[in-house]
């Protein structure tokens, strides 16, 4: 973390004390869409709201074992998934330069899954509850997989700048990753369906332990990234300004990718592979702020965390009591935004 | 045999995973523990015997399948696939496994059936190595949706729908026909019958009160068996109180919170997951995992209550006898 520049000319934008405003109007508005919504997952289950409702004024030893073990620990998880996916978004477009990078494109959650099923079955162990040492275990497995696969999308495509050839060695990287863990999965097949349900997104078993591996690793990561806000910045003007402005390119690079293989491989160990967060929440951030990246990195995680808190609550209130995999409502979601982005990137240019 | 098929009413996107429960119950290696053939105590009470045979319907026969496409046999086919270990069960138990060329990789029952070729999964059925072995006719869910590919390929199939307890006896008519045994499968679909019947009487008579509730777990993510799979119409026999109720389909994929709030008496699930349940958020606080009166199956074991076929009695004498040691 050598790779703080000495000044920086961001930042210092003309109307800095309205754009402050602003931020902190957004934040607020954020902050408060987070609120509503971790009271609408708490009145909002498999009972009616009614009945939600009166628990929550006079709790009986069921009703409080439902809201507080079961409905509260799941939003605040969602929320820290979310989270970790919008930082790890916020961050891949920022390093790649590319507004269409993201955990999910560049094939790090595939890695993460790979990871993860791999020392599942090596522990023969079942994702449905798990104990707090396997709980890490895995994650560090994730966490090497999400890592390996970024280098695997680089590498591929010669370089983190190739916008386009980046996005396709992330999608062939993608594919790739995901067709071994299908082949594992199947030689495993008592554990198989279990996996894909999971794989394709769940936050049905979130407990109060994963909540606080999932925000334990969000405070970790969330540290060295608003440290490197500024390279990020710099990397923004283009390579050979940030290295006049004198940041360390491969090493706040490598710093930067790890942080997003750490959130992204907990985020999969957690809540399985959710797509499109990570794409969603920076671009909803700059759609309606003009910021740098100091700001970005502590506004797309709140938007993150919003928005897969209300795609959990989507899935399990459609079909209630039956639930839709939260990996399809944001992959609905996500993938129509995305197809906006592309049509309005071409309409323009 | 008294339901009339339902229609799946679940979500769509549940369906086709929840189908899955059908053939992939487990790796099932270990023969079953010797239990002895069904074996009625008491006879049937609604079957009436038949007196004269029926005359065999001499091929060619045309019979629609449950996807609704017409199939035509010019003669009994002597070239079989089955993609489905419960097909493969029926076929057998009708006198049809030798002329079996190819199973499902999970198909594994009867023993002699483990050592023919393997066609893929449900969800990735082997064309190729279907049409290489040149059968006369293919055995599917109707989950496989493969009908129209293999007949441009010059092969025939029939698509079985085997979510209800009544699907189990359609199955054996469908089968049985196919076959040519019309007899010989209605014997078969009687002694089914009357052995689920004698052991659903056997556990009512132990039964006092409404009986225990339950919770069927198909898998952990969670899907459950509803009380409209033939899962829960053997549960309802066994004078048990499904918690997961009708109209949520036949293999729903339930908020876990359902399962805390229904506080089920009794969980049945499989050996993977017993030990985790308490692991669950909230989970701990079920009656059913604090007072351990959770009955879990090996593979082997479960495979004769998760595959709508033949051996069907034989699983719900399992639950029983589980049912008699957690609630009693």
């Amino acid at each position: 973390m050598s790779a703080r520049p000495a000044t920086l000319p961001f930042g210092a934008a003309p109307c800095e004390a309205a754009a402050a405003q602003r931020f902190a109007v957004w934040l607020l508005s954020c902050i408060a869409v987070t609120f509503v919504l971790t009271f609408g997952s708490l009145v909002i289950g498999t009972s009616s709201i009614g009945t939600s409702m009166r628990w929550i004024l006079s709790p009986d030893a069921q009703s409080s074992v439902v809201l507080w073990q079961i409905r509260l620990p799941r939003t605040i998880g969602a929320w820290c998934a979310g989270a970790l996916l919008g930082l790890a978004g916020a961050i891949a477009q920022g390093v790649f330069r590319n507004p269409l990078a993201e955990p999910y494109l560049l094939g790090t959650a595939s890695g993460a899954a790979l990871g993860l099923t791999i020392s599942l079955i090596a522990a023969d162990a079942s994702i449905g509850g798990l104990a707090w040492a396997t709980k890490l275990g895995v994650t560090g497995a994730a966490c090497v997989g999400a890592a390996g696969a970024t280098l695997l999308t680089i590498s591929l495509a010669r370089g983190v700048l190739q916008t386009r050839s980046l996005l396709l060695a992330g999608v062939v990287v993608a594919f790739l990753l995901g067709a071994i863990l299908q082949l594992l999965l199947l030689s495993r097949f008592e554990i198989w369906r279990t996996m894909q349900t999971f794989l394709f997104g769940s936050t049905a078993f979130i407990s109060w332990s994963s909540v606080g591996l999932l925000g334990g690793v969000l405070c970790i990561c969330i540290v060295p990234a608003a440290l490197l806000s500024r390279g990020l910045d710099a990397l923004t003007l283009g390579e050979d300004t940030a290295q006049s402005l004198g940041v360390s390119l491969p090493m706040v690079r490598l710093t930067l990718l790890g942080i997003v293989s750490l959130a992204t491989a907990t985020s999969v160990g957690q809540v399985g592979v959710v797509g499109f967060v990570g794409l969603i929440a920076p671009h909803l951030v700059r759609e309606t702020l003009s910021i740098n990246h100091r700001r970005l990195l502590i506004a797309a995680p709140l938007c993150g965390g919003a928005l897969l808190q209300a795609a959990d609550l989507a899935s399990r209130w459609v079909i209630r009591p039956a639930e839709l995999p939260v990996g399809a409502v944001t992959a609905c979601v996500g993938g129509s935004y995305l197809v906006f982005l592309l049509w309005r990137r071409s309409r323009n240019g | 045999m008294s339901r009339t098929s339902r229609a799946a009413r679940a979500a769509p996107l549940c369906v086709l995973r929840a189908l899955l429960a059908l053939v992939l119950p487990g790796a099932a290696h270990a023969a079953l523990p010797s239990q002895a053939d069904p074996g009625p105590p008491i006879p049937a009470p609604t079957s009436s015997p038949t007196p004269a045979p029926i005359p065999a319907p001499r091929h060619p026969i045309t019979l629609r399948d449950d996807s609704g496409r017409e199939v035509h046999l010019a003669q009994v086919p002597q070239r079989i696939v089955s993609m489905l270990p419960s097909l493969t069960e029926t076929l057998c138990a009708l006198g049809g496994c030798s002329r079996l060329v190819a199973t499902d990789r999970y198909s594994d029952w009867p023993p002699e059936v483990r050592a023919l070729p393997k066609a893929g999964g449900l969800e990735d059925v082997q064309i190729e190595q279907i049409v290489r072995l040149r059968p006369d006719l293919v055995l599917l869910s109707r989950s496989q949706r493969i009908s129209d590919r293999l007949r441009e390929l010059g092969v025939e199939s029939v698509a079985l729908d085997t979510q209800t307890y009544a699907a189990i006896a359609r199955t054996v008519t469908a089968i049985g026909q196919i076959l040519g045994v019309p007899a010989r499968a209605a014997a078969l679909e009687q002694r089914i019958d009357a052995a689920v019947r004698a052991v659903g009487a056997q556990a009512l008579a132990h039964r006092h009160g409404a009986g225990p509730t339950v919770y069927f777990e198909v898998d952990a993510a969670p899907y459950a068996a509803g009380a409209d799979s033939f899962i829960g119409e053997l549960l309802t026999r066994l004078g048990t109180r499904n918690i997961v109720t009708p109209d949520l389909g036949p293999f729903p994929r339930l908020n876990p919170e359902y399962v805390v709030r229904h506080d089920p008496d009794v969980i049945l699930v499989s050996e993977i997951q017993a030990p985790h349940l308490a692991e669950r958020p909230g989970w701990d606080r079920i009656r059913a995992v604090r007072e351990q009166r959770v009955c879990s199956f090996a593979p082997a074991v479960r495979d004769t209550m998760v595959r709508p076929g033949p051996r069907v009695a034989q699983g719900m004498r399992a639950i029983e006898s589980c049912l008699e040691r957690v609630a009693p």
